[in-house]
């Protein structure tokens, strides 16, 4: 049985990776069973994990009847395959977007401009009172200029409300350059971290399935 | 003179062992002493106790915890000759300590994350050497409560109050039909091009929202924006497709989409065929949207919402069949691999004011403007933060000193 679904797992892998050849029968089959699995699959952990685990253990082992209103929200969206009451099921969706909205509002203020403008707040010569001015590298102090430049400057260019023109142009320039300096750096590291899922997968092709890699 | 030398060297025998077995007993006494010593020194060593123990109810939450403080034992000096100290609690009214935590040598607090709301605590705490304790010193008895209001949080309050003032006013002043600017954003001119190249070559339009569900807002804009997508596909009478990853994504965009033709007034012209659901399965998804690129050959691509490792697959797979691409989203990591594969990359907070850029509504455009203050309201804080620091490190002075502190006191969130 190990053997049998090592082949399989070497006969699927192969046939995702013949659609860098072309679009082809191989890759469709592959790609249907793929799809067909992971959507069963994720239908059975939805039913175990949120109807059984958290909707009837919680309602019968916790008395948690506050429960039921996320089932009535539930229910209220499989009406929409009702045509006359569809219109019902837009409640639910209201619910869902305004709450979230409101719900993740402080979350992201507070992590995304509150601690941002917290970090970037700091002298650019040295760490701590009563050092002498230059007592850090030139590195460090090049690193905390660009810290507080870059933000200053990568917030020029998002702010909607003025032309870029001019100085204020000028500025949102420098902001987009650092914007994609970060840009290049992060896709340089994201592409290596890639080459090692590629490597992954030649290492089961060679060394798992077909032994050449000991 | 041979019997003379031997008994010589009999004689020098008897020292030598002699020697030897004097200094034999010397150390033997000498180890048996220090035996003693040892053994006295563990047998007899009680820690010092901890003292000036004291609880207090843990500011700001439901009661759910408390802190305990003491000051450290005479023994605590970094010498080793203490392993922690051990926090004891008891209800108030009984008496059975029950062990809730060890701490360090130099620790001198502990919070509690169990305590009951309403419920009155004594806590003890003991100095520990080697499972020897010292005598338990018990604090005050508390009652941990409920704050109603956390004090902590009054400056993003603040900060929040105003922003969302100056959301208001502009939506106001909107409404009362001043005209608000806003600056034109590229990729968003190029959306009704890219919408027209799909009319002039009678293909379809391909729409990605992203893999994750409504509870991003990443995805509630790209939903906005597909409503003006829709609107305009609606006018034209283009097909657009748009595989989801997400069943409330895809009820949503079904909705949007509907709408869209409705007040184009085509409702007929509508298909709940437009938007399916195909897997929730990351790469899954990815390998059902890559065939149907290579399949349908869009001639648009929009990709807006939140995208994590698929993002390059699909422009990449967008780009092979010759479509042209708008992408939109907010996530840093996967934004490179669209500027460099799409022909027009939202980044970050353009895909936000996207929507209120293309629709002109009062209450978006009011919002982006009440955004823009909170924008310039951080750079003026950097700027005078970084200004007041740097002028503090340099040449002291006690205002630059304050404003350094006042800076960090305003954006620190303590909870």
């Amino acid at each position: 049985m190990e053997v049998f679904g090592l082949w399989l797992a070497a006969f699927f892998t192969l046939g995702i990776i013949s659609f860098l050849y072309k679009d082809n029968p191989w890759y469709k089959f592959s790609e249907a069973v793929f799809i067909g699995i992971s959507a069963g699959y994720w239908f059975v952990v939805s039913f175990w994990d949120n109807l059984y685990a958290k909707f009837y253990l919680g309602v019968t082992a916790n008395d948690d009847y506050m429960l039921f209103v996320g089932a009535v929200l539930g229910a209220m969206m499989i009406l929409r395959l009702a045509p006359n009451i569809g219109w019902i099921s837009r409640w639910p969706l209201a619910f869902v977007v305004g709450a979230i909205s409101g719900f993740y509002l402080m979350n992201y203020f507070s992590s995304n401009v509150m601690k941002q403008v917290q970090n970037s707040v700091i002298p650019l010569f040295s760490a701590d009172y009563g050092q002498s001015m230059f007592t850090e590298s030139f590195g460090t102090i090049a690193g905390k200029i660009v810290i507080a430049a870059g933000t200053f400057t990568g917030l020029i260019y998002f702010f909607f409300s003025k032309e870029h023109k001019g100085a204020f142009g000028g500025a949102a320039k420098v902001g987009i350059w650092v914007i994609m300096i970060t840009f290049g750096a992060s896709f340089g590291y994201t592409v290596m971290s890639r080459m090692s899922l590629l490597i992954g997968r030649m290492d089961f092709l060679f060394g798992q399935w077909l032994g050449m890699i000991k | 003179m041979d019997c003379t030398g031997k008994s010589q060297k009999y004689t020098y025998i008897a020292i030598l062992t002699l020697f030897l077995s004097l200094l034999l007993i010397i150390s033997s006494a000498n180890a048996v002493n220090s035996e003693v010593l040892v053994e006295d020194t563990t047998s007899a060593f009680i820690p010092n106790a901890p003292t000036y123990v004291t609880a207090t109810d843990y500011k700001y939450d439901r009661g759910e915890s408390a802190i305990v403080k003491w000051q450290l034992s005479s023994d605590d000096n970094s010498t080793g000759k203490i392993t922690g100290y051990e926090i004891f609690r008891s209800e108030a009214d009984a008496d059975n300590f029950v062990s809730i935590g060890v701490v360090l040598p130099g620790e001198n607090s502990f919070r509690d994350k169990s305590t009951e709301n309403g419920v009155s605590y004594i806590y003890g705490v003991v100095t520990l050497y080697n499972g020897r304790t010292s005598q338990m010193v018990l604090s005050e008895p508390i009652t941990p409560g409920t704050e109603i209001v956390n004090w902590n949080l009054l400056n993003l309050f603040i900060i929040g109050l105003l922003i969302a003032g100056s959301v208001i006013f502009f939506i106001t002043h909107a409404k009362r039909g001043k005209k608000l600017f806003i600056r034109k954003i590229a990729g968003l001119e190029a959306i009704d091009e890219a919408i027209g190249r799909a009319t002039e070559m009678g293909r379809p339009i391909l729409f990605i929202p992203g893999i994750n569900d409504m509870d991003d807002v990443q995805t509630i804009a790209g939903i906005t924006l597909l409503g003006r997508v829709a609107k305009v596909v609606a006018d034209y009478d283009i097909k657009i497709n748009m595989p989801v990853a997400r069943s409330i994504v895809m009820t949503v965009g079904r909705e949007t989409i509907k709408e869209a033709y409705v007040s184009a007034g085509r409702p007929d012209a509508y298909s709940d065929d437009m938007v399916h659901y195909i897997t929730d399965e990351q790469f899954g998804y990815v390998a059902a949207v890559d065939g149907i690129m290579v399949r349908e050959k869009p001639a648009t691509c929009f990709y807006l919402g939140a995208f994590f490792a698929e993002s390059l697959i699909l422009a990449e797979t967008g780009n092979s069949v010759g479509a042209i691409q708008i992408a939109g989203t907010a996530m840093p990591a996967q934004l490179p691999f669209f500027v460099a594969a799409c022909d027009y990359t939202l980044i970050g907070e353009e895909l936000f004011a996207a929507s209120a850029y293309l629709s002109n509504e009062p209450k978006q455009l009011g919002s982006l403007k009440g955004q823009d203050v909170g924008k310039f309201m951080a750079m003026m804080a950097i700027a005078l933060g970084v200004f007041g620091a740097t002028i503090a490190e340099a040449w002291g002075g006690s205002f630059f000193i304050w404003l350094d502190e006042f800076m960090h006191r305003l954006f620190t969130i303590t909870n």
